[in-house]
């Protein structure tokens, strides 16, 4: 995709600026003249969604911080003085909170489109594991934005996870006493999350400059999962075709974004984060936010702590091999008649891990009359070893048997046959394998 | 072959159906002897929904003759009174009751701390001076009440959370509240009350230091609304919905322009790029 530029400065001063910093050409190329599949659906709206949701959090966040303080006794009367006194201020901190909800969201969907359309699969290795870091990222960033406040959840979760390193044979206990800054979470630990949650967005922010590069470089994967052959044919320039389209599902994911921060603000969070830090009262529940439902169950299932802890960094490091894991050549799931199957239970799977995550480990799945048969923790146990199963097991094995429907020659024979023209007269692919 | 088909059907329904019943009925067992709120209607639901200025009055009044015994009400400030969208007291009323409390101020210039009369941009003064004070005379530390609406809610199960979305019920705080005020009674057969405990249907645990705060006649109202402990109940949670959100009436209105401004918008980019792409087929 890189390589030929169809940039040609028209001004003296873009010409000038042109032999010396030639950043309008770079900017022309990725955003204006880059070839795009003609077949991208909505969910390829998503990437750009992800973009709008960085800056906003970013932009949001910077003014939150000109109000609040990071101090255990200060902390969340800030917050409160945001919400109260400062002009708009409410709006902000509703933006930011339910945005990193909304992030989470479309990050979700915008993975389980990587993994529907095969999008990880070569050449797009790198971009995939650069998604992987970014994922990684997110989730750190999230968990301690969710630490300032300094309400019961927060100061909870923020216990709980820490705690977990502690699980580690021999350094585990000094791991957590380093990253309390102390023996327990107080004034130390408030501050370094408060510093590390200004530092990782930047951080975020230069891995999804990479992850753009790496995908301006191989182009995107496309619904039919076949690579672009002919540019005439197969693709549309990014603007005004992908411009357009982005802008519209943005708007549309705005509208949603704004639903909650207007109308259920506090919907996606906890009560119990409006009741300041108490370290010495235990909330009956102590529940992460939403997003690390999923990976909260797989710790909780495991009966051994450390085991639980590995496996739930497990659940996001296998991701970094699915590239290879993934023993199929075709990328689509539309002619992948039997990873369809695989591909939606995965997705079941994960939204009943997100529920175990999300209740009582001793409350009852499956009851036969008065008899318990299945809690959520032995519930958990069996979606924890689907889940890695579908990594491990079903996605190495279903290349070497699935067999596959015939794929499109080309993006463009893939379109025409689906609005059901005939190939047009000189056409260089006939559908010949199709049928 | 025909058979195994059918039973393995048989077997994934009937897993299925255990394992939605098992969901339902666990959900529905979740909060043991502690009985759900029943669901009120207020003022302020919905998208359009404000608060009603003469139920935060009367509410104002029932906080400040009861619940300001006991309870703080640390994080707002008397001026917000006369704020918009809230109980919109006039200017002077607030002047005239921040008068009423004494608040320590200091140190002067003679390096002594000193007493003096409130202000509006006061917070509320609280009760006791710390959580210990408030401990040794009541025996327990009430909480802070600016906030109480949105810290307290009852368990909704995953399935009613999603019908929430869609009806906008959040005002499980608030409706739990109404039905604690209202929810003592003497213990049913069997039910050993702790000492210095009061029973309370709605309590989690139902047993709390809290005696009934609220009784008949207590307050008197002036606009000849009845003074029920019911009545009462409602008009302080809405005094409290509104000190926990006091920016809920300008988040509504702000949102209902929002959400039409991003309707519009996205109409117009939807004909804009059905217009883009109308000459490619894709």
């Amino acid at each position: 995709m890189s390589g030929h530029s169809t940039y040609t400065p028209k001004t003296g001063i873009e010409r000038w600026l042109d032999a010396r910093l030639p950043i309008i050409r770079v900017m022309h190329d990725a955003g204006v003249s880059y070839p795009t599949p003609k077949n991208l659906n909505y969910l390829w709206t998503f990437g750009g969604i992800l973009t709008f949701m960085l800056v906003a959090q970013i932009i949001t966040g910077i003014v939150l911080v000109m109000h609040y303080t990071p101090h255990t006794t200060l902390a969340f009367d800030s917050v409160e003085h945001i919400m109260r006194d400062v002009n708009y201020g409410w709006l902000i901190r509703y933006f930011h909170a339910n945005g990193a909800s909304m992030f989470f969201i479309a990050v979700y969907v915008h993975m389980f489109r990587g993994l529907y359309y095969g999008s990880y699969k070569s050449p797009r290795e790198v971009l995939w594991i650069l998604g992987v870091v970014i994922f990684l990222l997110m989730m750190a960033t999230g968990f301690m934005g969710y630490v300032l406040p300094w309400g019961q959840m927060s100061f909870w979760g923020a216990t709980v996870i820490t705690n977990l390193f502690s699980a580690f044979p021999i350094v585990g206990e000094p791991i957590v006493t380093w990253l309390w800054g102390g023996y327990s979470v107080d004034n130390p630990t408030l501050n370094r999350f408060f510093s590390l949650h200004y530092l990782l967005p930047f951080m975020l922010a230069a891995v999804v400059f990479l992850h753009i590069w790496a995908l301006h470089v191989v182009g995107q994967n496309n619904p039919d999962g076949v690579e672009v052959k002919n540019y005439d044919k197969d693709t549309v320039p990014f603007t005004p075709y992908a411009t357009s389209k982005d802008a519209l599902g943005m708007v549309v994911f705005i509208l949603f974004y704004g639903y909650f921060a207007f109308y259920m603000p506090n919907f996606l969070g906890h009560a119990d984060n409006y009741i300041p830090a108490n370290p010495m009262s235990t909330p009956a529940h102590i529940v992460p936010e939403w997003y690390y439902l999923p990976f909260y169950a797989i710790l909780r299932s495991i009966p051994d702590k450390l085991m639980g802890v590995i496996a739930m960094f497990a659940a996001i490091i296998v991701l970094f091999f699915l590239p290879w894991l993934d023993t199929s050549r075709v990328k689509s799931t539309r002619y992948r008649p039997t990873y369809k199957i695989f591909f939606w239970t995965l997705v079941v799977v994960c939204f009943l891990l997100g529920y175990c995550g999300s209740q009582a480990t001793d409350k009852a799945v499956l009851t036969l009359g008065d008899r318990k048969i299945l809690d959520i923790s032995g519930f958990g146990l069996i979606l924890t070893i689907y889940y890695f199963a579908h990594f491990l097991i079903v996605l190495p094995l279903l290349g070497l048997f699935e067999k596959p429907d015939p794929e499109p020659a080309s993006i463009a024979d893939a379109v025409l046959s689906r609005q059901g023209h005939g190939a047009p007269a000189g056409a260089a692919h006939a559908p010949e394998t199709r049928g | 072959m025909f058979r195994s088909v059918t039973i393995n059907r048989i077997a994934a329904v009937a897993l299925a159906a255990g394992l939605v019943a098992g969901i339902a009925s666990s959900a529905s067992a979740a909060g043991g002897d502690t009985e759900k709120p029943t669901r009120q209607s207020w003022s302020w639901t919905g998208p359009f929904g404000s608060f009603d200025r003469a139920q935060l009055q009367r509410g104002f009044k029932v906080y400040k003759e009861v619940c300001a015994n006991c309870h703080s009400m640390r994080l707002v400030a008397m001026r917000t009174l006369a704020d918009k969208g809230g109980p919109e007291f006039s200017v002077d009323q607030v002047k005239a009751l921040a008068a009423t409390y004494t608040v320590k101020d200091g140190p002067n210039d003679k390096g002594e701390m000193f007493e003096r009369p409130g202000r509006p941009a006061d917070r509320f003064p609280a009760p006791f001076p710390n959580d210990e004070a408030a401990k040794a005379a009541l025996g327990g530390a009430p909480p802070d009440l600016s906030l109480i609406a949105k810290a307290r809610t009852y368990e909704r199960g995953v399935l009613l959370s999603l019908v929430d979305v869609i009806t906008q019920y959040q005002e499980q705080g608030p409706d739990y509240i109404t039905a604690l005020l209202t929810g003592y009674s003497d213990p049913p057969q069997g039910v050993k009350v702790g000492d210095g405990l009061n029973y309370n249907k709605f309590f989690p645990g139902n047993q709390l230091s809290m005696a009934q705060p609220l009784n008949e006649g207590q307050v008197d109202y002036t606009d000849g609304t009845p003074t029920t402990v019911e009545q009462y109940a409602k008009d302080v949670t809405a005094f409290l919905m509104w000190t926990a959100e006091p920016k809920l009436e300008d988040r509504k209105r702000i949102g209902a322009f929002f959400m039409l401004l991003m309707i519009v918008l996205a109409l117009s980019t939807y004909f804009t790029k059905k217009r883009i792409w109308s000459d490619v087929v894709h």
